[in-house]
């Protein structure tokens, strides 16, 4: 029954299991989102440190780097996504921290 | 790798504070334009990005003048470059990131991806391009909405 997912469901899903098996398909449906690579999915290919408006949404509040668990990014553009963000950083286009 | 010629694209941001005339900009431009000239390299573009807000404070500094500057040359000629912006007082922060080699990366995989759906398309009896209207129309919207942050701007 847990078979019955999306192809690319196992990788981006939540790793925390709350219910038993029984419960897996209803509880997707109710409020676990298959998370995708903002990145492929909208095919961007280049992750500039000029881009703020791009890079923004990956720098919370705090000023850290938004993991790869909560974003669904995928481990390649993570990669260029970090580079990206701590050259932004050195020209003060996204803090280091805030508090 | 490549040859001890082979020309490298760098990019140079600088930020000098908002107070800073007009006139001090562009001579400061001038300054490094003839030390790019005379190391044999050549600035692609400039671009001067205005006033911005800072996302931290630098020195006493709120805001700062950002200017990109593309630059074509040798690593000699960027590491004085740098050493020369180091000196100068009127440049609060700068950067020199290479950009060619991944330029060149970013490229490949375009014209892969976009070959790559041509063949595809070719193969199941398509014309190669996207043809306006085809597809399903809910398809991006999907996409979007599974995302977790859901912050589209």
């Amino acid at each position: 029954m847990a078979f019955g997912q999306r192809k690319t469901g196992g990788r981006g899903k939540k790793n925390d299991k709350k219910g038993g098996d029984k419960a897996q398909g209803q509880r997707r449906t109710l409020f676990r989102r298959r998370k995708v690579c903002k990145f492929c999915a909208d095919k961007i290919d280049d992750i500039n440190y000029k881009d703020v408006k791009l890079i923004g949404p990956f720098v919370p509040e705090r000023g850290k780097i938004l993991p790869r668990r909560i974003s669904g990014t995928c481990a390649m553009h993570q990669r260029k996504l970090q580079t990206a963000i701590k050259r932004a950083r050195q020209i003060a286009l996204v803090p280091y921290v805030t508090d | 790798m490549a040859t001890a010629a082979a020309e490298r694209q760098y990019e140079l941001v600088y930020i000098v504070p908002p107070e800073t005339p007009e006139q001090q900009v562009t001579e400061l431009h001038e300054q490094l334009a003839s030390v790019v000239t005379r190391m044999h390299g050549a600035i692609e573009k400039t671009e001067n990005w205005g006033r911005k807000k800072l996302a931290y404070d630098i020195g006493h500094h709120k805001e700062g003048i950002y200017v990109l500057e593309v630059i074509n040359g040798s690593g000699e000629l960027m590491k004085e470059l740098d050493r020369r912006l180091r000196v100068i007082d009127v440049v609060v922060r700068h950067m020199i990131v290479r950009v060619d080699e991944e330029r060149k990366v970013v490229e490949r995989t375009r014209t892969k991806r976009q070959s790559e759906s041509e063949r595809r398309r070719v193969k199941r009896g398509l014309p190669p391009q996207r043809q306006p209207g085809e597809g399903r129309a809910s398809e991006r919207d999907d996409v979007d909405d599974d995302r977790y942050d859901g912050m589209e701007g």
